[in-house]
């Protein structure tokens, strides 16, 4: 008990005072998490509106492939990411390996199966009906998708708050493919890891205060786009 | 003189699997006309009218102003054209004044223009005062309403209505099917309509297409329709009606004698 409130006290005392480390840890945290979010939303968005929309054998056998993929754990797409990138690996050339655009690639990859499932589930519950109803009132194709789009959302923001989530607290990823190197891949997860392992509970605690503080504000600020879009 | 018919179909047949579900070796809807799609559940009613209205494609010619039209290509221009009512009104979770000009703004008008006529046609089906609402928040009445009004903004010269009434209850029916014949007749727009209520097509239609088992057996003058059926089972489609119509106002409209 008085680990923690110690833990807690210090945290406190650091966070106040400003440490720099902390703060830089903190921003490349929210950079690499949005950063691989916004991908997963340009990437996942379509794919889910194709998948919703296909009746094929290959739209279902995809379907079932997405919906795999929003279970996926970080270690098994940090596991593929460094396997691609690693120096004798088939994109070993790019010189990714270490760095913070190969932890946005794995946590793309994290975040696009679950963008994907909300935006097929958010289309696939709509009245199909409503696609010639659509069409009928003169949209274009383009147009269609874009529509369908705007009726699910709620459902579409949802997944993004949900892949977000799933970024910025995972750590397999991010410590395999970053490496946890100080000032240039240590992130809130990464870093808190470590302090653990270096017993420094107060530094873990203040760590971990600050990575929630940081989900719940971006959470809070997709929050208030989802309900706005509910009342539009 | 003959006007040009605005559309022409010639040789059409929808097949579902080994089943031909709707086989129509000639049809056309004329210039200014209500033509009215009668026939029992699955007589092909819905699908004809959705194949009419280019929302659904099968193996035909297709003209328009008498010119043959390359499908399914040329479909989405048409379509442009056109407007169409479902049964349910199936409105967009927005404002009922965003989902009545959503028609304007595929086409591209600007917003002014576009909330300007969105009033304006709420305001002829008498659901003016409903433009800020919420379209979920409707009763099916007034949504249905709405729905219309959404059709009806960009001034089709087509429009195509599929069972639009049938999920209303009478006493919301009634001033609705009359407010829409005052719309269609005053903007002369050219109407398609499936129905399986034989008294709306007495209210609203020119001419009465009855479908059964896919095929179009009578098409005629609904007076001449509902007087001399052309088979039993028309005739039994209008039987129920006739006890209504004994119940009907004078002041309903008599249908037109035009020549089928």
């Amino acid at each position: 008990m008085e680990l923690i409130v110690e833990g807690v006290r210090q945290a406190g005392a650091m966070l106040l005072a400003g440490d720099p480390e902390v703060w830089q840890i903190a921003w490349l945290t929210l950079r690499v998490s949005l950063a691989a979010t916004c991908i997963s939303v340009v990437i996942g968005v379509p794919a889910g509106v194709a998948l919703a929309l296909g009746a094929s054998r290959l739209h279902r056998f995809l379907i079932g492939l997405a919906n795999t993929g929003m279970g996926l754990p970080p270690v098994v797409a940090g596991l593929w990411i460094s396997i691609l990138l690693w120096r004798y690996g088939p994109l070993g050339q790019l010189g990714l390996m270490y760095t913070p655009a190969a932890m946005v690639i794995a946590q793309a990859v994290i975040a696009t199966p679950v963008v994907t499932g909300f935006t097929l589930a958010g289309i696939a519950q709509q009245d199909p009906r409503l696609r010639l109803q659509l069409l009928g009132l003169g949209a274009s194709r383009w147009q269609l998708y874009l529509l369908l789009v705007f009726e699910a959302r709620i459902a579409i923001l949802a997944g993004v708050i949900a892949g977000f989530g799933a970024v910025v607290s995972e750590v397999g990823a991010s410590m395999m493919v970053g490496g946890n190197v100080k000032g240039h891949t240590r992130v809130l997860t990464t870093a808190t890891v470590l302090e653990v392992g270096k017993g420094n509970f107060a530094t873990a605690i203040a760590l971990s205060l600050v990575l929630l503080l940081l989900a719940y504000g971006v959470t809070v600020v997709l929050t208030i786009l989802q309900q706005h879009g509910r009342r539009r | 003189m003959t006007k040009t018919p605005l559309v022409q179909v010639r040789g059409l047949r929808v097949t579902r699997g080994r089943h031909t579900i709707l086989q129509i070796p000639e049809l056309d809807v004329r210039q200014g006309e209500v033509l009215a799609l009668i026939g029992p559940n699955g007589s092909g009613k819905s699908t004809l009218l959705r194949v009419l209205a280019l929302l659904e494609s099968a193996p035909m010619q297709y003209w328009m102003d008498g010119l043959p039209v390359r499908l399914p290509a040329a479909g989405p221009a048409l379509r442009r054209q056109m407007g169409v009512v479902f049964q349910e009104p199936l409105l967009l979770n927005a404002s009922v004044g965003t989902n009545v000009a959503l028609g304007l703004r595929l086409r591209g008008l600007g917003r002014a223009e576009r909330s300007r006529r969105a009033a304006v046609w709420l305001d002829r089906l008498g659901v003016g005062h409903l433009f800020g609402r919420r379209a979920h928040t409707l009763s099916g009445g007034e949504a249905q309403r709405v729905a219309l009004a959404r059709a009806l903004v960009t001034e089709p010269r087509l429009l195509f209505l599929d069972e639009p009434f049938a999920s209303l209850d009478v006493v919301t029916r009634q001033p609705l099917v009359e407010d829409l014949g005052r719309l269609i007749r005053a903007s002369g727009t050219t109407a398609v309509f499936a129905t399986h209520d034989f008294l709306e097509v007495l209210l609203l239609a020119d001419r009465v297409a009855v479908l059964d088992g896919g095929a179009i057996v009578q098409l005629d003058v609904p007076r001449r329709a509902y007087e001399a059926p052309a088979t039993e089972r028309v005739r039994e489609l209008i039987g129920a009606t006739r006890a209504m119509v004994a119940a009907l106002p004078s002041s309903a409209r008599t249908p037109s004698e035009a020549s089928p």
